[in-house]
């Protein structure tokens, strides 16, 4: 019974282990907490929440809520977490439009149009992000003319007061009516569109190629076109493999959202620093942050596996 | 169907190719009139040295010379021991010619000094050289018997970089604020992803542990890294480290933010190489453990070789995301080579030339990244990997997790 | 290649693991209080800006400022080198949480005093004395024929994040119902680069740092600052709370400096001044504040010459002012509100007794 020596046995050796690691865990764990403890105390700075009842006292640039400067810092991270939501879900379906064309058409048997499409997408990905969204924003968009002199293509209008949509008319040398977008945002929208969509065309790419030749030869032999082909027989197969992959190219999406802040967008991540600055309340902030951006990923997520379920029964 | 006669296949693909040739042309033609034309590239040749390393002091530079002079041996020789006798495949000769036309263009445009122009075509001489004579002589003895302590020759080379970068032992302390550039940005790169390699196969390795504990926690934590976006990670290791650190004893920002980009790393990291474990069957474990092999040998002979070479392009990828993640360093105003480029930009001598400096760091991120996927694929081909992996392009980095 | 692989992973994790061990070190512990601590450290850490002319900024990989010359004095004070200073740059969005970190030392960044930022309630920071007392101002570009705030109704005003002057740019419109869009951004950098690019009609910052900045810009004539001052801007250099020794080391150097002034002490004549003071029993005052006789260093925990240390590292205040943002320096600043009390201005140092 006793032949094997502690070391050698694998049931109490493992659970050893994981005393060891639990017991350096908790002890680290306990150690930072007591010193957030004592230096919180020693800066005279409390946990506590009630602050973001009080009034924050700054504006923000574009708001979709009722907030101005005398309501609460809750309602300011309120129309912040609503700014990222714009972007995320205008962006999410602005770049899914764009993945998907990019993905079917680098396939086309054009190979000028699928050289384009590959080239696109290997430029993109090998630039970081940040970088493309401040030579959007600085190079691109604050280099466009002012109202008078505005780049008007059909049912856009481009100004340094901003992206006009729909007819606009210049009164007094400034722009009006449309709907109109931030410089901010529509820098924002577009590095992240651009950016994400190279992602989700080739998510797309590797969906299709997954469905096996056959299925376009049996489609063919059964004289459909093409485009038929492409929208009834190999979409639905490849769907399967694209939903997972555009679950994880989504939130990747929502949580590159937050480079806002370097191109004053005002999103929950550049409202939080303010909040921050005006506070001093670092820790309760970075909690908000953590669980917002946590509940925003699960949020989508769900959605996806919902999507991923609804394509799955189809096919039955 | 030949390609020419593909783009005229039917009259739909006639208009097509016509209007993407015109859309092509024009835009070509729209960015060759900016770029000799209205572009100011006065702001990149100014700054050139800026933009490579940051406020590294000047008298010290010499020092930077001398570590890209040994990293640049040091590549030579990986280069022709990887290689072998002969072989000069077809990336080696456009990494020849890519790097023989940018030393031999660049410098002149830069409007680099003689002797810098000089040293660089030297440097690109002695890479060349040793390319070559690794490979010429690989099977000779003396060289396989420094093969054989090519990673020790590495990480002292890597420790004696840091070490001519920071200073200190009888060289001045060049300290880490004045540290900025693209060597900056390599630097941190480097090592993060150093420190991040084991912590992650250590994570990926506790996710698949069959004790719960660790299994839990490794979960818990990569989940929880993976959910976040970078930046709100890199807020939390420059503004409450110093509260969870006794009083005074934070670090400086910088390794604060390397060892944020670490933890970072890591879980992405993990993540690559569980899926190579999965790739390893179950059978080789059992088969090590009827052998009589304890867990830690299993895991360290069977286990992890395999597991690896599988994961390697998931890896590669891994790497490329962290390069680009550097970039958001510069959000928390550490001068990376994009918070360089953005304080050289904040002088109003520069001012509005954002095109120009931000097209040539796109180029450079560009190259590297490139370079990465290059490597590594040659790298896959070495280790043989089957046929149908190798041909999967590893240059596949996730999108940026900000 | 597997033995390669082998002998490569060990080397690598040494060589991952070994920076670590230089990690940690440098820095002392808090404890007896952070004077203490910076004594045995040998060097004081000071935050600053590090990008604003005439307060602080690297010129020629020196850092120079009004606000680098309080750290320098404090330094001088200390250890009679003002050099013995470790500089940390830092946004407006990082400095209270380096403060009340640990991080630094002692703040030097063109702050606000403020009742939110002092009081335990709040920032929970300690204040040091005035050095330079400011008021908000709107710049605009000259052509655009603006001449008060009234002319910037509906228009973006450019602001940088994390200031006191986002908050009193939102009550000033608000009070006076003008309506506007603020742009922020990070940094300085950034919010003056948007202005500059015309993406604002405006920009508003302190009086001091709007003319700081306009001497760089291309044509500083097309820029023109609106008559408003939009708020009482009280600068100087602040400390964490609960820790009074470091608090009054600092505060009375500063009022060293000032102190000179009003007794016509320069850094070069110092040294007849300290010389008649030795001969001179009968000159109580001037021996204390030069420390000839009396034990104030001592009280303060700092040296007993240790007035005569920072005048000679900095000069008085007057001398400090004119040399960083003055008529010696390119910015140009009249002294306005920073004149001595005796020419009608608000700097003034309580009695060195």
């Amino acid at each position: 019974m006793s032949a094997l020596p502690w070391w050698r046995d694998r049931r109490r050796l493992g659970w050893l282990i994981q005393l060891a690691v639990g017991l350096v865990v908790l002890l680290a764990i306990a150690l930072l907490l007591g010193n957030l403890e004592r230096n919180l105390t020693r800066a005279g700075l409390r946990l506590s929440f009630t602050w973001l009842n009080d009034p924050a006292g700054f504006d923000i640039a574009e708001t979709l809520l009722p907030y101005t400067a005398q309501s609460s810092y809750a309602m300011g991270l309120l129309a912040g977490f609503v700014n990222t939501l714009r972007v995320v879900v205008v962006g999410l379906v602005l770049a899914t439009v764009l993945g998907v064309a990019s993905g079917a058409a680098s396939l086309s048997r054009n190979p000028l149009l699928a050289g384009v499409m590959r080239t696109y997408v290997e430029v993109v990905r090998n630039v970081p992000l940040l970088l493309q969204l401040v030579f959007w924003y600085f190079a691109v968009f604050l280099a466009l003319p002012a109202a008078a002199e505005a780049l008007r293509l059909p049912g856009l209008t481009l100004a340094k007061s901003g992206v006009f949509l729909g007819p606009v008319s210049l009164v007094n040398g400034e722009l009006s009516g449309g709907w109109r977008l931030s410089l901010e945002l529509a820098a924002l929208l577009t590095g992240l569109v651009v950016y994400s969509g190279a992602f989700i065309a080739e998510v797309v790419r590797g969906g299709i190629i997954s469905v096996p030749r056959g299925q376009w030869e049996a489609a063919a032999s059964l004289g459909l076109k093409p485009t038929t082909t492409l929208r009834e027989v190999v979409l639905p197969q490849a769907l399967r493999v694209i939903v997972p992959g555009l679950n994880s190219q989504y939130i990747s999406l929502a949580k590159n959202s937050s480079l806002a802040v370097a191109i004053g967008y005002p999103d929950l991540y550049a409202v939080a620093e303010t909040t921050l600055n005006q506070t001093g309340r670092g820790i309760e902030v970075f909690l908000i942050l953590l669980t917002v951006y946590l509940g925003l990923d699960l949020g989508i997520s769900l959605l996806m596996n919902r999507l991923a379920h609804l394509v799955r029964i189809r096919e039955r | 169907m030949g390609p020419w006669r593909a783009l005229v296949a039917t009259p739909a693909d006639t208009a097509l190719t016509a209007v993407l040739a015109l859309l092509l042309g024009w835009a070509g033609w729209g960015i060759f009139g900016w770029a000799f034309g209205r572009a100011q590239w006065l702001v990149v040749r100014a700054n050139a040295a800026t933009l490579m390393v940051g406020r590294y002091p000047e008298p010290q530079q010499w020092r930077l010379w001398l570590l890209l002079g040994m990293l640049v041996s040091l590549a030579g020789v990986s280069w022709g021991l990887l290689r072998g006798r002969g072989a000069w495949p077809r990336n080696d000769r456009l990494a020849v010619a890519g790097l023989g036309g940018a030393t031999l263009v660049l410098p002149p445009l830069l409007a680099l000094g003689a002797v810098n122009q000089l040293r660089l075509l030297l440097l690109f001489a002695l890479l060349l050289l040793l390319r070559w004579a690794l490979a010429r002589w690989s099977g000779h003895p003396a060289v396989l018997r420094f093969a054989s302590a090519w990673g020790a020759v590495w990480a002292v080379a890597y420790l004696g970089g840091l070490w001519l970068i920071a200073g200190g032992l009888g060289l001045p302390t060049v300290r880490p604020a004045d540290w900025g550039g693209w060597m900056f940005t390599l630097l941190i790169t480097s090592l993060t992803l150093l420190l991040a390699l084991p912590l992650g196969v250590l994570l990926a390795l506790g996710r698949r542990s069959e004790l719960p504990l660790l299994r839990w926690l490794s979960v818990a934590y990569i989940e929880l890294i993976r959910g976040a976006p970078l930046i709100t990670l890199l807020f939390l290791g420059q503004n409450l480290v110093g509260f969870l650190v006794p009083g005074g004893l934070a670090p400086d920002r910088v390794w604060r933010a390397a060892a944020v980009l670490t933890g970072f790393a890591a879980a992405y990291l993990a993540e690559a190489v569980r899926g190579g474990l999965t790739a390893v069957p179950r059978g080789q474990m059992e088969a090590a453990r009827s052998l009589g092999l304890s867990s830690a040998l299993t895991i360290r002979h069977v286990l992890l070789p395999q597991a690896l070479r599988v994961a390697l392009p998931a890896m590669v990828g891994q790497c490329i995301a962290l390069l680009q993640d550097t970039t958001l360093l510069s959000i928390i105003g550490l001068f990376d080579l994009l918070g360089t480029a953005r304080s050289v930009l904040a002088n109003p001598d520069w001012l509005g030339r954002y095109a120009e400096v931000y097209l040539v760091l796109a180029v450079l991120y560009w190259c590297s990244c490139a370079a990465l996927s290059m490597g590594s694929r040659a790298l896959e081909q070495r280790l043989s990997i089957s046929r149908d992996r190798a041909t999967v392009p590893p240059s596949t980095p996730s999108p940026t997790a900000a | 290649m597997r033995r390669l692989i082998q002998r490569l992973l060990p080397a690598v994790a040494a060589a991952a693991l070994l920076p670590l061990a230089g990690c940690g070190g440098g820095d002392t512990g808090i404890g007896a209080g952070r004077l203490a601590a910076i004594k045995a450290r040998g060097q004081l850490i000071c935050g600053v800006d590090g990008k604003l002319p005439g307060f602080s900024y690297q010129d020629q990989g020196n850092y120079v400022g009004i606000d680098v010359d309080v750290c320098r004095a404090l330094a001088a004070a200390l250890f009679n080198d003002p050099n013995k200073v470790e500089f940390r740059e830092l946004t407006s969005s990082e400095r209270f949480t380096a403060l009340a970190s640990g991080e630094i030392d002692v703040l030097s960044r063109n702050t606000t005093y403020t009742l939110s930022r002092d009081a335990s309630g709040g920032n929970g920071l300690d204040f040091g004395p005035t050095i330079y007392f400011d008021g908000q101002g709107v710049m605009v570009p000259r052509a655009s024929g603006i001449t008060s705030l009234k002319g910037l109704a509906g228009k973006t005003i450019c602001v940088e994040n994390g200031t006191t002057t986002e908050l009193n740019l939102a009550d000033r419109f608000r009070e006076q119902a003008i309506p506007y869009t603020p742009v922020k951004y990070q940094t300085g950098d950034q919010t003056y680069g948007a202005y500059l690019q015309g993406r604002c009609a405006a920009v508003t910052s302190d009086r001091s740092q709007l003319a700081a900045k306009k001497t760089s810009f291309p044509d500083p004539e097309a820029h023109v600052l609106l008559p408003e001052v939009l708020s009482k801007e009280p600068l100087g250099p602040v400390t964490v709370n609960n820790d009074s020794a470091l608090a009054d080391a600092l505060r009375w150097v500063v009022f060293a400096t000032m102190q000179a002034e009003e007794s016509g002490i320069t850094s070069a004549n110092l040294k007849e001044k300290l010389a008649f003071a030795r001969a001179n029993p009968n000159q109580a005052d001037l021996r204390r504040f030069l420390g000839v006789e009396g034990e104030f260093g001592k009280q303060l925990g700092l040296p007993a010459d240790f007035v005569p240390r920072v005048l000679t590292a900095v000069g008085n205040y007057g001398e400090m002012f004119e040399r960083n943002v003055g008529q010696q320096s390119k910015l140009k600043l009249d002294r306005g509100l920073n004149r001595s009390y005796r020419q009608g201005g608000l700097i003034y140092s309580p009695p060195f007794r």
